[in-house]
């Protein structure tokens, strides 16, 4: 690999919006057939990088060279046609229509030669062996809506393949995958290397880029701080350059003092968990762990009255509670960090003020239902700047934010509604290093402040480093229970988890 | 506006100052119409010699009262993601109810609360089809209806208009105070302040705002989304009595054929004004300027004896630019171009 020209090559590539240098004369070289690792904290300017190469975006200055070429200024679809591709975040689908029409939308196959026209059974045909090659059985035939988030990527995997594509970036592709999942991909990515095909991986699991990467490029505050042999890479080093101080303890330590039983749920029974219980303390964080589609989030949602339970009880303080809408646990002091922040933590057009004291709107009011604006804002204000909420600008809309903040946006709302009970749905998904260490703080203060807090997480490390204790879901029903002490192992919790032998 | 912000947050993050030439700009964005009014009367007033009267400026108000009003429910309806198709026939139909209070002899003030509680409530009864019955989008339901509500005013009436409207109701739609401004005008200018002041600083108004921006995020902050929805709807109905009672006090007479394309106009102030049609987005300063604008071009049209057809015509046009520009300002041409 080594001599050989880059693929695409930038130099000295800016990115100004108004008041933000977003890229700042940044150089990158991706070779043909390399596995190439963008790290960098939210914020430090990935996405624009990747607008940029996808010609979404039009740099300042700098220049971009495609196979040698230096290219003009071109858009979108010109980069598709040079055989660039981008698996993003949120993928882009049409949900309703087949997973054949999906895959060539755009690039339809006609019938016979005529132009305008498409052939719903060729592609059918063409479908099956596009999606052979990415290890996807599925039927071609099926609407797109009813795959899950693994299929559905590596749906847009095939498509790129389907394009010969030379270049594919993906954003984040594992944050939403489970174990099995992950494993299949990053097979998958190595097939595609083996082949001759780039990939720009962004990521922000350390152990992914070293399982599979060949080299790894740093971003910092929209500068390229340096591009390493995935050999030299270690996790220290990276955490160093990509937050520029040294992370003394990734979980940091606290020390609430556990208190008494804050909440309890009793056989609670809805439509994808059975029969569930539990039951935290207060100065408590209890770790909820399973593998995507365990039953989690659904557990959470009924707790907190967002989807109807069918059975159970739920104790507050020993008290029995009927919960049976969102408002009714909010009243009671239950919070909810939901785990897709844009979808169902934020409202984006809106300021941070206007989402931050959603619900806890009624206190400040001054007369009955009349909204104090004063207080509210300064409100707002305070607990952004003890969340160290960047940038503090509390009429900035909450889509000018970067993930983390935008995480810490949906924080700052709840602990404004003086709640006693947080549960947390994975609150570090998609969220970098520094930031993930902020959040971790912020659950401590709450711990020491008497709250207790349910975690659901799928990153496993996550959970052995700040659970008290664990509880694990398989299936929708708890599969066990144990603290989190020298016999909490990784293995032992995995066992747990996909329904293994209890003993 | 954000933008400028953003670059003061980041150089100065804990205040946030805005400069004087900033907190016009915001200004404009808001109320953008205004400057075209502003030209539009400047033009209007070289062209023909009846436009700067205080007579002429007391027929605008008075006409734009009604549609007014019931740009206020329109505006509340979009701004949770919705529309309300209904409002004219809403409009006709508590007016013909009022007038049936009347016949039957119903004293003082009675028929005028039939009027505004029976808008109300036919308002209410649109929120709770798409609350309750679940329809897929409150066009569906309010297109139904107005179907109902209209046919339901033929029937009531045979067809035939009800004169003759009690004291209290002729005083709303057209006598004045302190001898040149029109009752209705003054109706108008108080209900905007207290929508103005609901909007921006209400329980319910914020409420609004975050169920048109993301209704789920909105449920799951714990606020009672059907609740909201279907005040939406009822407050709609309740502007539609409103500006009934005050169309029936100008005409001295309610008829069943009122209001009809009524509610193409008060969308179109609306959406003129800078509401978002997803929703989430908009302001009363806006859908005002945007009734005065429509109203200005109506009456000026008048004026220079444009027949009806045309000005139907040039109103479209009007509404295409008014979005277009407002497409252009937010950057979103250039995004959809390179797209």
């Amino acid at each position: 690999m080594d001599g050989s020209p880059p693929l695409l090559s930038l130099r000295g590539i800016s990115k100004l919006y108004p008041g933000v240098r977003a890229l700042d004369s940044v150089d990158l070289d991706i070779l043909p057939g390399e596995i190439h690792v963008l790290l960098g904290e939210n914020g430090a300017g990935k996405s624009t990088l990747i607008k940029t190469i996808l010609g979404i975006e039009a740099p300042n200055g700098g220049e971009i060279r495609w196979k040698g070429r230096r290219l003009g200024a071109y858009g979108i679809r010109e980069a598709y046609a040079m055989g660039i591709a981008a698996i993003y975040q949120e993928l882009n689908n049409v949900g309703c229509l087949s997973v054949a029409e999906n895959l060539y939308l755009g690039n339809e196959i006609p019938l016979g030669r005529l132009r305008g026209t498409v052939s719903p059974s060729r592609q059918r045909a063409a479908a099956r062996a596009a999606l052979a090659r990415v290890g996807l059985a599925v039927d071609p035939a099926i609407a797109v809506e009813r795959l899950g988030v693994g299929q559905k990527q590596l749906l847009e995997i095939a498509r790129a393949l389907d394009r010969k594509a030379e270049l594919v970036i993906m954003d984040e592709p594992t944050s939403s995958l489970s174990r099995s999942e992950i494993d299949q991909l990053l097979g998958l990515m190595a097939a595609m290397k083996a082949q001759g095909i780039a990939i720009l991986f962004i990521t922000h699991k350390l152990d992914e880029a070293k399982k599979i990467g060949d080299r790894v490029t740093v971003l910092k505050d929209g500068k390229k701080v340096g591009t390493l042999g995935i050999a030299e890479a270690d996790e220290e080093l990276i955490i160093k350059m990509m937050v520029g101080r040294k992370l003394e303890e990734k979980y940091p330590r606290r020390s609430a003092r556990i208190g008494a039983e804050a909440l309890r749920v009793e056989g609670l029974t809805g439509a994808r968990f059975r029969d569930v219980s539990f039951s935290v303390r207060s100065g408590e964080l209890l770790g909820l762990f399973g593998l995507v589609g365990a039953g989690r989030t659904e557990t959470l949602r009924g707790i907190f009255g967002a989807d109807r339970v069918a059975g159970g009880a739920i104790y507050l303080e020993g008290e029995l509670a009927r919960i049976e809408r969102p408002a009714d646990a909010i009243r009671r002091g239950v919070s909810f960090v939901t785990e897709n922040r844009k979808e169902e933590g934020l409202t984006l057009i809106h300021d941070v003020v206007e989402n931050a004291t959603l619900p806890s709107l009624g206190s400040f009011c001054s007369l009955p239902a009349v909204v104090d604006q004063g207080r509210r804002y300064a409100a707002t204000m305070d607990y952004g700047r003890r969340l160290n909420l960047r940038p503090l600008h509390v009429r900035k809309r909450a889509m000018d934010f970067s993930g983390g903040n935008q995480q810490k946006i949906v924080v700052e709302k709840w602990l404004m509604t003086g709640g006693k009970v947080f549960l947390f749905d994975e609150p570090t998904k998609g969220v970098d290093v520094g930031a993930k260490t902020e959040i971790y703080g912020i659950m401590n203060r709450l711990l020491e402040g008497g709250a207790a807090v349910i975690m659901v997480s799928s990153e496993m490390q996550e959970i052995l480093g700040m659970s008290d204790r664990i509880v694990t879901m398989y299936e929708g029903r708890v599969t066990g229970e144990i603290a989190n002490g020298p016999e909490a192992t990784q293995e032992r919790l995995l066992i747990m988890a996909t329904g293994g032998g209890l003993e | 506006m954000t933008q400028l912000g953003g670059a003061a947050g980041i150089a100065a993050p804990e205040a946030e100052r805005r400069s004087a030439l900033e907190y016009l700009k915001g200004l404009l964005d808001k109320a953008g119409p205004i400057v075209a009014i502003l030209i539009l009367g400047i033009f209007l007033s070289i062209r023909t010699d009846r436009f700067l009267t205080a007579q002429n400026f007391t027929n605008i108000v008075r006409q734009a009262a009604s549609i007014g009003l019931i740009a206020i429910g329109m505006m509340l309806a979009i701004l949770t993601g919705g529309i309300d198709l209904s409002v004219g026939a809403l409009m006709a139909l508590s007016t013909i109810l009022m007038g049936k209070a009347v016949q039957a002899g119903w004293p003082g003030l009675w028929p005028v609360l039939v009027c505004l509680a029976s808008g109300f409530l036919l308002g209410a009864f649109n929120g709770l089809l798409l609350t309750k019955l679940k329809l897929p989008h409150p066009f569906i339901s309010t297109m139904g209806t107005q179907n109902i509500f209209r046919g339901a005013c033929l029937l009531l009436t045979a067809g035939t208009p009800i004169s003759g409207m009690p004291p209290a109701v002729k005083w709303a739609g057209s006598s004045f105070v302190a001898g040149a401004l029109p009752v209705s005008a003054l109706i108008l200018i108080l209900v905007y302040l207290v929508f103005g002041f609901f909007l921006r600083n209400t329980t319910l108004g914020r409420h609004i705002y975050v169920v048109g921006g993301n209704t789920t995020t909105a449920r799951l902050s714990g606020v009672n989304v059907d609740f909201t929805l279907v005040m939406v709807y009822a407050l709609s109905g309740l502007m539609c009595g409103l500006a009934g009672l005050v169309l029936a006090g100008r005409v001295d007479a309610v008829y069943p054929m009122a209001g009809i394309g009524w509610e193409t106009d008060a969308i179109a102030a609306v959406i003129i004004g800078g509401s978002s049609f997803f929703g989430g987005r908009g302001n009363i300063l806006g859908t005002f300027s945007g009734l005065i604008l429509i109203s200005v071009l109506r009456n000026g049209l008048n004026l220079m004896n444009i027949t009806p057809d045309m000005q139907t015509v040039i109103l479209g046009t009007v509404i295409i630019l008014a979005v277009f520009i407002d497409v252009v300002r937010n950057g979103g041409f250039a995004k959809v171009k390179k797209l």
